[in-house]
């Protein structure tokens, strides 16, 4: 029944901290999974949305996809590629690439809708000011439309890694690395401290996420309305910040 | 590819697990509900009540959904209450927050004339806030349904009593048997998109006077 002093005892205790199985390297793992599904989020979600946001062209489209993608359940998209990237790659197609897949699936919601949202939502006078003064389209985009709306654009981001540091751990039920490996061993082996010391450990991990990228979103809302970053902290200016929108 | 013979061998397991899933989502969904309005109600009358409830429930989200099922078998056991306990406590995060969002975006003029109209404070929350409330409500029911769908199919860790439709998901990749996980996740990944759709039709027959209609891009 003492939970806590098993967590702490395995989590204080030197031998978990080294090897192959060690937190060091699963800890490393997971942020790497993570960082490519992000990667390639981003790389899809944020020119899409900027797109669309700019242009107000396929917007239809954009919606359609955010909501595909927050309604569909990562474990079943990783159950329906894996019997396709598992013929092709017998090693990384049975949990690598299905978990990677899902992730990317569960990023790009945010990431999207965000971005549209926040360049549609920069001041019209603004932007006709800014292609008054002989802006080009892209320079619009690139020094007007998307500094005043950075803040919210990197809600989504942070929204996006959250979701994917927490939900990662799925891929250690199909054998993938990562801290979710420490969960689900610990649930097979019946060893406590294992398991809640993988809760802690992804939990910190999420936290730290969040609170680094809620710290670059102040400050890029700081610089989009020219008020000290403490303003916004108070809720005194600035746009309302999109919540995160939960997720499995 | 996908071996037919089984699939209509196993309609009727097919469909029990369907509704399985539906069950195991619908009473989480039912008792989250019940919580975050009594929750809401209270949070929307006592602000500083708001920020301690919310962090709670932002914490929640952090915990991995596999842990939190497993860390609740030594406690209560293995019985219902270890599948729906975290599946309630997922759809808290996302139905308090809106239930308060419901509450707050009632207009102070809306109030202040229910009150002038000498409505007593019980009837003012059911006949003038709840009302104006049910956007917002019902776009957090829907957020939360879909989402319990993808988390009871994770309910299957816990054993093959539980699952729904993840029990196939499962059961097909420890055999490496692509039918049985197809099944699985295409009829999870239809439940889920085929509830989105009945909720977003719902939202517009509850509240018709909301004219932007409830599929438009909202910020995550």
């Amino acid at each position: 029944m003492n939970i806590v002093g098993e967590t702490v005892a395995w989590l204080t205790n030197p031998a978990n901290w080294s090897g192959p199985n060690g937190i060091p390297v699963r800890f490393e793992e997971h942020v790497a999974i993570s960082l490519v599904a992000l990667l390639i989020a981003l790389a899809i979600a944020l020119p899409a949305g900027l797109y669309v946001g700019h242009t107000r062209r396929g917007t239809g489209v954009a919606v359609g996809i955010a909501n595909f993608g927050r309604a569909v359940p990562s474990l079943a998209l990783i159950g329906l590629v894996l019997p396709i990237t598992q013929a092709f790659d017998p090693v990384n197609g049975f949990a690598l690439y299905p978990t990677i897949f899902a992730m990317v699936v569960l990023a790009i919601p945010p990431v999207l809708v965000n971005a549209d949202v926040g360049i549609r939502g920069v001041d019209d006078d603004v932007v006709q000011a800014a292609r008054g003064m002989g802006l080009t389209e892209a320079q619009v985009l690139g020094r007007v439309e998307v500094p005043l709306s950075l803040a919210v654009i990197l809600g989504g981001v942070r929204s996006s890694t959250v979701q994917v540091i927490a939900t990662v751990t799925l891929g250690a039920l199909f054998a993938l690395g990562g801290l979710g490996r420490f969960i689900v061993d610990g649930i097979a082996q019946n060893d406590d401290g294992m398991l809640f010391g993988g809760v802690v450990l992804v939990a910190v991990l999420a936290m730290a996420a969040e609170g680094g990228l809620a710290l670059l979103q102040r400050r890029a809302s700081a610089a989009s309305t020219g008020l000290p970053s403490r303003a916004r902290v108070r809720g005194v200016a600035g746009p309302p910040l999109p919540d995160t929108a939960p997720y499995d | 590819m996908i071996d037919w013979a089984w699939l209509s061998d196993h309609v009727p397991a097919l469909l029990y697990r369907t509704g399985q899933h539906l069950y195991l989502a619908a009473v989480a969904i039912a008792v989250g509900l019940a919580i975050s309005l009594a929750l809401g109600v209270v949070a929307a009358r006592r602000r500083r009540l708001y920020p301690p409830f919310s962090l709670v429930a932002g914490l929640v989200y952090t915990i991995p959904s596999l842990a939190l099922f497993a860390a609740l078998v030594p406690i209560v056991g293995l019985n219902m209450l270890t599948a729906e306990v975290p599946l309630v406590l997922y759809t808290l995060v996302i139905l308090f927050r809106n239930v308060v969002a419901g509450f707050d975006a009632v207009p102070p003029d809306v109030q202040e004339a229910a009150d002038a109209m000498s409505y007593t404070s019980t009837s003012r929350l059911v006949r003038v806030e709840l009302p104006l409330a049910v956007p917002l409500i019902m776009a957090g029911l829907r957020v939360a349904t879909v989402s319990t769908i993808g988390l009871v199919t994770i309910t299957a860790t816990l054993g093959d009593a539980f699952g729904g439709l993840g029990y196939f998901i499962f059961e097909g990749a420890r055999r490496s048997f692509p039918t049985e996980i197809y099944a699985g996740a295409i009829l999870t990944i239809l439940l889920a998109l085929g509830l989105d759709r009945l909720f977003v039709h719902l939202q517009g027959r509850l509240t018709p006077w909301e004219r932007r209609g409830s599929d438009g891009a909202s910020p995550a």
